[in-house]
């Protein structure tokens, strides 16, 4: 029998599905950007709700991996649209616009990102995890400021999407079936791990850390594989959102953007599969809502942000699945 | 006589002023329960968080199997068959009973390191965590989380992990604390029986339990050791009834 | 270089460095009495440099627009305690990350709406406009060295307040024992109103002083905040000692490093890659300084209080 929880994914992964068919068929092929921006974003928030939601690590500091991936996208773009390799320094490597091989470097690169940032605030927990989290991406974000080579503050455009074979990735609806492909298979991803034995130990140490140790597992190499993992998934949504926007700038890197990766867990439920897939669907809609009624909707976004903290703990998926349940 | 499984050596551990621990020394043989008495605040729960690694003592040895034990991490020591019940219940109170041990039963064989297999069709690890849960009476509650479960179900549960994971040496922290005495009665019995798998260093507070089973016992007071002997030794003890049952 | 320039910038260093005090300050004595994280802080600073330049150009005085924004962002402060923040101590840091993330957007926009997106401008007060002739013979800006002063001014007064007085040895005695403090029957709710309206008069005073520096505007107190949390991980969380240790080390090094960097880097390359590359490196080095002090020490210089 499929659980309440189970009939509420299949229903989210369907009306995301269902959103851009019905606006080509009203002809109103803007929407379909907006499903594909949720697609790519809740992607972003499934890579952060490994560590948030089942190793409960509050990382402050995931737009950094957003952003590395994002830039890793530019970068390679440009230097392929230019014709120029990439002087590595030890060595010079020719520019792509093969997705396959963007996304590669994008994980690759965030993952080494990730194993220096954890390594480092994973020896400590708590409030200190937080603030060195949110520091390091902050570091990555001035970094890409002053770095002028790829267009500093003003960022990098790209100017034409980039390709993955078979698909025309210029026709917006198969981009998103792209992004919406990609989505599923991290959830599935994201589900075989959650049940699995690394699954186990990592949500074990959220739980209760001394007790993990104390049956022989380190704790720490445990959340720092799922912190490393965790990046990866973020960088591969940076890429896409690169992709999407066709441009890439240090606002991506931006301490906001950490935010709103919580902002959607906590929205769709923490820790929950269809979590971050729900609180990016509600986000992009009220953010597009709001957007068109007031100039002001961030004022109002904070004023419901603060009332689902304050009184509605839980998320969508608690709301409509009720509490969640371990094997 | 045998050699020792666990040799605590002239361990020291002060908190600034206080010393907790100071120059304990204690042997743990093969198929003995060695019981750890003394009042509140003797240093009993410090010295068998040093043991166990949580805490690092200042100075002297923990030799377990000819090992020192030292400078290894909690995770390092526990892998090398040290197994810890502690004072207050200390399990993951999301996952079930079940679950608890089958985490147990994922050290012990190894690499937790795998990411796709689902653990509950594991029969690898169900079959051993349910063989736990049974030896502790645990079976009929396998898929209660462990928040749900009473405080005597989570004590037998701390012990089936412990059970799980194959521990050469038990540390016991006050497996009794807040048991009828129902179930002081069979764990009583069934600790009895656990000697013969692995020895165990045994702090408790119910002295008809200690009685009952140590082989020997060391009295800690003030993080000293002031007397280790035989049950009888310790009855007649002089300067135990002084320092401990409070005589003249 | 020359060693005016070179005693300009650590002065320029010690400037920023007081200034992170004031707000790290804030924010550590808020985590250690309450455990409470608030990413608001920042946008309470931007509240008194609001303040300060409003009531300023209103008034035609600095000194009143000064007093205003300590009046402001201790009211605006013990205001958001007592709504929101109070609720949120018994939460976990998920829950207080989120409300306070939540606070700073409402601040933001808030701002925005009254004051409109064009910056605010202060003027240095003309008591403070000109400049001092320095050992050396550079001229620097009084109005900067004044702020060292009152800096210094306030960690010694912040000092004395905690170790000499009344109000002092509560907060300290809730830092250690929040139970124990119940029990001496100190009305806890009341106590912590004031260290949360104290820290946010910090803040809004570091705003208005920075504020006559640079122009007034939305967002101002959100890189100041980032680097006051840097401040608090290398000095050790709840260790006012540790904030103004750290502050001090973070303001030097960060801006010593762009004034140095591209320096160094010149040895090695041409001027104007020198430049770049320096100024890449500086803009990352207090957080390279921080991952070194934390490989050493995770619990920061002067932890262990808590």
């Amino acid at each position: 029998m499929m659980s309440r929880e189970t009939i509420v994914n299949i229903g989210l992964a369907l009306i995301l599905l269902a959103i851009p068919f019905i606006a080509m068929q009203v002809g109103s092929p803007f929407y379909v950007t907006l499903a594909t921006r949720m697609a790519i974003l809740a992607l972003a928030a499934v890579g952060l709700n490994l560590v948030l939601g089942l190793g409960g690590l509050v990382s402050f500091g995931h737009a950094a991996f957003f952003g590395v991936g994002g830039y890793a996208a530019g970068i390679l773009a440009s230097h392929a649209f230019s014709m120029q390799p990439l002087d590595l320094g030890f060595a010079s490597v020719a520019g792509t616009n093969s997705m396959l091989a963007i996304w590669l470097v994008a994980m690759l690169a965030a993952g080494l990102l990730a194993l220096f940032i954890g390594a480092i605030s994973l020896r400590t927990s708590g409030v200190y995890f937080i603030m060195i989290t949110l520091a390091f991406a902050q570091m990555t974000y001035y970094f890409a400021i002053s770095w002028p080579a790829y267009g500093g503050e003003d960022g990098l455009s790209i100017f034409v999407r980039n390709q993955f074979p078979g698909i025309n990735t210029m026709v917006p609806l198969s981009f998103f079936l792209l992004c919406y492909g990609v989505l599923m298979s991290v959830l599935v991803l994201f589900a075989l791990i959650a049940r699995s034995r690394f699954g186990t130990a990592l949500q074990a140490a959220r739980q209760n850390d001394v007790r993990v140790a104390s049956v022989g597992i380190a704790p720490f190499r445990i959340r720092l594989a799922a912190f490393v993992i965790s990046g990866m998934i973020t960088a591969l949504a940076g890429a896409l959102y690169a992709d999407l926007n066709r441009f890439v700038s240090p606002s991506m890197l931006s301490w906001h953007m950490s935010g709103e990766f919580i902002v959607l867990i906590i929205l769709g439920g923490v820790a929950r599969l269809f979590g971050p897939v729900a609180g990016a669907m509600m986000f992009v809609m009220v953010e597009y809502l709001l957007g068109g009624m007031t100039d002001r909707w961030q004022f109002f976004l904070g004023l419901a942000l603060l009332a689902v903290v304050l009184f509605a703990r839980g998320g969508l998926i608690g709301f409509l699945a009720g509490k969640a349940r371990h094997g | 006589m045998a050699e020792p499984v666990l040799s605590i050596r002239n361990l020291c551990k002060s908190f600034g002023a206080l010393k907790a621990t100071e120059d304990v020394s204690i042997d743990l043989y093969p198929g003995e329960i060695h019981a750890l008495i003394g009042p509140n605040g003797a240093g009993k729960s410090t010295l068998i968080h040093q043991i166990a690694g949580t805490l690092k003592a200042d100075s002297g040895e923990i030799v377990f199997l000819g090992d020192r034990l030292n400078d290894l991490s909690v995770a390092e020591r526990a892998r090398r068959g040290l197994g810890r019940s502690f004072q207050v219940s200390s399990l993951a109170t999301e996952f079930s009973a079940l679950r608890n041990v089958m985490l147990a039963v994922q050290s012990v064989q190894g690499s937790s390191f795998r990411f796709f297999r689902p653990v509950t069709s594991d029969a690898s690890l169900t079959e051993p965590a349910r063989a736990a849960l049974a030896r502790v009476g645990l079976e009929d509650r396998a898929n209660v989380p462990a928040a749900e479960l009473s405080h005597g179900e989570r004590r037998q549960l701390e012990i089936a992990i412990a059970l799980a994971l194959g521990s050469k040496a038990f540390l016991l922290d006050e497996p009794m604390a807040g048991m009828g005495p129902e179930g002081s009665k069979a764990l009583t019995g069934f600790l009895s029986e656990l000697r013969r798998q692995a020895p165990i260093l045994l702090i408790e507070h119910d002295m008809d339990a200690v009685f009952a089973l140590a082989d020997r016992i060391s009295v800690l007071v003030y993080g000293r050791v002031i007397a280790t002997g035989t049950v009888d030794e310790i009855r007649t003890n002089p300067e135990v009834r002084r320092a401990y049952l409070g005589d003249e | 270089m020359s060693s005016a320039l070179l005693i300009e910038q650590l002065l320029n260093g010690l400037q920023l460095g007081v200034m992170l005090f004031l707000m790290a300050a804030g924010l550590t004595l808020i985590f250690g009495v309450m455990g409470l994280i608030n990413l608001a802080h920042g946008s309470l600073y931007m509240v008194g440099a609001f303040a300060c330049a409003w009531v300023a150009a209103q008034t035609g005085s600095f000194w009143i627009g000064l007093v205003a924004s300590l009046a402001a962002a201790a009211a605006m402060g013990a205001i958001v305690e007592i709504a929101i923040i109070r609720r949120l101590y018994k939460r976990d840091h998920l829950d207080q990350v989120l409300a306070t993330f939540a606070l700073i957007l409402i601040f933001s926009e808030g701002t925005r709406w009254v004051f409109g997106s064009v910056p605010l401008y202060l003027n240095v007060p003309s008591q403070l406009a000109g400049f001092v002739t320095l050992p050396g013979g550079s001229r620097y800006q009084l109005y900067r060295l004044a702020i060292i002063g009152v800096g210094v001014a306030v960690a010694l007064g912040l000092y004395l307040l905690i170790s000499r007085t009344r109000l002092g040895m509560r907060i300290r005695a809730g830092e250690s024992d929040r139970e124990m403090i119940g029990a001496l029957g100190v009305d806890i709710r009341t106590l912590y109103t004031i260290v949360f309206a104290l820290g946010a008069a910090l803040a809004g005073f570091a705003g208005a002083m920075v504020g006559a520096l640079q122009s007034v505007q939305v967002g101002m107190g959100e890189p100041v905040l980032i680097l006051a949390f840097v401040v608090i991980v290398i000095g050790g969380i709840g260790s006012i000692k540790g904030a103004l240790v750290g502050a001090i080390l973070v303001g030097l090094i960060d801006t010593m490093g762009r004034f140095l960097m591209p320096q160094v880097f010149s040895i090695f390359m041409g001027t104007s890659q020198a430049a770049t590359a320096g100024a890449a490196v500086a803009s990352m080095l207090i957080y390279l300084v921080m991952a070194v002090i934390l490989a050493v020490r995770p619990q920061g210089l002067f932890a262990g209080a808590k």
